[in-house]
């Protein structure tokens, strides 16, 4: 039976929380910033080629600005060369965002152990999704994206996106 | 090499010393008769590749062959005659080096400057001697024996690459009248590295005129993983699955490259099987090489719908391949004496299937490509470049062939038996974009030829050969006798004993010559591996090719060159 508003309105009016709306808003329109550095971004390829189709997830509205996206996908090896520029695109992405580690190199330096190589991204920016996997399967950064968006579920517009990761310092914030 | 080349050659160099590694003619030289002796070579002996300059350090070798801790060593090539020919010289002072070879080869540049930013040697009168590969803040040089290598320096800010850029521009003498009386002036940009037409690793840096480019620098090294470095740190088998990541579009053909590199030196003759494996799976990734490059320059210059067509023929082959290898990307499929596996029950049949759908996409899209005028207008007559400055810039594979130099090392260098197969080499003959572009249709059309030749041919047998010293022994053997397992934990342990010695040798990759120059001490690690990487040298070319034309032809032009960043960066 319904109630409050929807009794008068009769079924052309659904009630809601506010958050569970804006939710359900950008879990399913989340639009990618394809940081793509190395093998991973080739299987970031297959995941958004006809196969696997990752806008049956309303992820695949690739964005080659950091303004115009809230996800971003780190698909590769981080060099020390390449850390102040994924530092620069993670601070022009507008909140909320969310960053996803595409695989072994970004999550850990992964067979990288070396001079050269940032041992896992979570050292310059805070990371919300690991991807394991060297390159990871489509069906994984997949897997990532439905993660995320369980965790977008939790949000609430009460709580400001910039405080989850306020305490965090990374290696080039000095 | 013929057999009197190396008697040719001591008889016009009397000071030098003359010896050959498998085929290639090696010769020590004094630093003093560095520049004569490659400017001979590249004249009288019609050595005009540079295909790679690189340096040694001795610091911890057993018994160096030299009393100076370093020695700088070029690779040159005569593509007509076949010819391979290495300079070596050892540099006493490093921080004195040794007179460039900049102004004998363009591809020195770009070679020097690495030998100088992983090793510390210098190179006088080198116009651009500064690091390519590691970062602006980097202190030491990595390749060197006495660094560690899991010493990590961090760097705070980028490059902004503005002293190199005006330098560059200053050399160009640009007459600035005409943007004068117009009240413009030189506008500077920089394009990338996060930039989709750069594809993540590469960074460039124009000074524009209008939208005309009048010069051009190119900033590499955002994807260097210390490839050389981990390799001395790995045995030989344990490195394949890091020669997967330098070119990740065609996996298998960088790990044939790299047991085929160390068999010729080890004098492992493979099985006739695996000879024909290798045929046939470097040439289906040189296809899927093939389909991603132009896939992706098909989306660079606004056309989507290609994508779809090629991409969904290399989606399907990953079946293939995660069946073979276990993995859709890497493979990791050869050993140092042959395969991880023979193939599956049933693959030829699955191989004419995809081999099918290849020539139905690649056809169905080159038909789009071929009849679209905005492609054409965008391609053609865009970043030409002649066959001699292709050849000064070190570049090799389909965009060397693009420019009409009919060198490829499968009929020039045949090795596998690609002597015996029946196929042609498609050059191009403006040397533009276009060119570029579409002999890789012609390629893929080339490569499926090949494979149903030896997909006839190959032989049954087994696909390792039986020596205890480089392939593991069954398993059967290792849980029942000792001998077996005492051979299995030293094959794993310390890996294939390599003889020791230097050599190099290459191999016809996807982007052109993939060559590895080995350093061996004789144990079951590299003392040195390094890569000769199409790519690198391809773009070092890359502002020569761009300057004079417009900053969109630069992008569609980069993406035709189809560089992949692990294996330019290593």
């Amino acid at each position: 039976m319904a109630l409050g508003i929807e009794a008068s309105l009769g079924e052309s009016v659904l009630t809601s929380k506010l958050d569970e709306i804006i939710n359900w808003g950008r879990k399913y329109s989340l639009w990618p910033y394809v940081f793509g550095t190395a093998c991973c971004a080739i299987e970031f390829m297959s995941t958004a080629a006809a196969q696997f189709d990752i806008s049956r997830f309303g992820a695949e509205v690739v964005r080659y600005s950091p303004r115009q996206a809230d996800m971003l996908m780190v698909c590769g090896t981080i060099t020390y060369k390449q850390a102040p520029i994924l530092h620069r695109i993670y601070h022009q992405l507008c909140e909320p965002k969310w960053v996803v580690s595409v695989g072994a190199c970004a999550t850990s330096g992964g067979i990288y152990d070396n001079y050269c190589t940032v041992q896992g991204i979570d050292q310059i920016i805070p990371v919300d999704v690991y991807v394991s996997g060297c390159p990871p399967r489509p069906e994984g950064i997949l897997n990532a994206l439905m993660d995320l968006q369980k965790q977008i579920e939790s949000n609430s517009i009460l709580i400001d996106p910039q405080a989850r990761h306020k305490d965090f310092r990374g290696i080039l914030d000095q | 090499m013929k057999d009197t080349t190396l008697t040719q050659l001591q008889e016009a160099f009397p000071s030098a010393t003359c010896t050959q590694v498998i085929d290639t003619a090696v010769l020590d030289v004094q630093p003093n008769d560095l520049t004569t002796t490659l400017t001979a070579l590249k004249e009288a002996f019609g050595c005009d590749l540079l295909l790679d300059v690189t340096g040694i350090d001795y610091l911890t070798y057993p018994k160096p062959p030299q009393k100076e801790r370093f020695r700088v060593v070029y690779t040159l090539r005569n593509w007509r005659d076949n010819l391979v020919v290495q300079v070596r010289t050892g540099v006493s002072n490093p921080e004195i080096g040794l007179p460039t070879a900049s102004s004998i080869w363009e591809s020195a540049n770009w070679g020097e400057r690495e030998c100088w930013d992983q090793y510390g040697i210098n190179f006088s009168g080198h116009p651009d001697l500064r690091r390519i590969l590691n970062h602006v803040q980097f202190k030491g040089h990595p390749l060197r024996k006495d660094y560690p290598v899991d010493k990590r320096q961090i760097l705070m800010e980028s490059d902004s690459l503005e002293a190199p850029l005006k330098s560059r521009l200053a050399s160009k003498n640009i007459a600035r009248e005409a943007m004068t009386e117009l009240g413009t002036d030189v506008m500077f940009l920089n394009i990338g590295p996060a930039h989709p037409a750069t594809h993540g690793a590469i960074r460039f840096a124009v000074a524009l005129d209008g939208e005309t480019i009048l010069a051009n620098i190119v900033e590499i090294g955002y994807l260097h993983r210390g490839f050389e470095k981990l390799a001395e740190t790995h045995t030989y088998n344990q490195v394949i699955p890091l020669t997967d990541r330098l070119n990740y579009c065609s996996s298998m053909m960088n790990n044939i490259a790299y047991v085929k590199a160390i068999e010729k030196f080890a004098a492992i003759e493979i099985t006739e099987r695996a000879q024909f494996m290798r045929v046939v799976l470097g040439e289906f990734y040189r296809i899927l090489d093939h389909l991603v490059c132009l896939a992706a320059a098909g989306v660079d210059v606004g056309g989507l719908t290609n994508y779809w067509y090629l991409y969904d023929e290399k989606e399907a082959a990953y079946d293939f391949i995660s069946k073979l290898c276990g993995g859709r990307l890497m493979s990791t499929a050869t050993r140092i004496g042959g395969m991880y596996h023979d193939f599956h029950e049933g693959w030829e049949k699955e191989m004419e299937f995809h081999l099918a759908a290849i020539e139905k996409g690649a056809g169905d899209s080159q038909g789009l490509m071929e009849k679209n005028r905005i492609l054409q207008d965008r391609m053609q007559n865009v970043c030409r470049f002649s066959p001699e400055q292709a050849i000064s810039f070190g570049l090799t594979g389909p965009n060397l062939r693009s420019c009409g130099v009919p060198f490829d090392l499968r009929k020039d260098a045949p090795y596998y038996n690609y002597d015996s197969f029946d196929f042609d080499i498609p050059i191009g003959s403006n040397g533009d974009v276009y060119d570029r572009f579409m002999i890789r249709y012609e390629e893929i059309k080339q490569s499926i030829r090949i494979i149903r030749q030896a997909m006839k041919m190959i032989p049954g047998g087994p696909v390792n050969v039986n020596d205890s010293q480089v392939h593991l022994p069954k398993k059967a053997q290792v849980y029942t006798k000792i001998e077996g397992l005492a051979n299995h934990f030293k094959m794993v342990f310390e890996g294939v004993h390599v003889p020791k010695g230097e050599w190099y040798d290459g191999y016809e990759a996807a982007n052109g010559e993939l060559g590895f120059h080995f350093v061996s001490d004789g144990s079951g690690t590299p003392y040195k591996c390094k890569v000769r990487p199409p790519c690198f040298y391809t773009l070092g070319a890359f502002p020569a090719m761009v300057e004079g034309n417009m900053i969109a032809d630069a992008i569609v032009n980069l993406s035709c060159l189809n560089i992949i960043g692990g294996e330019l960066d290593r």
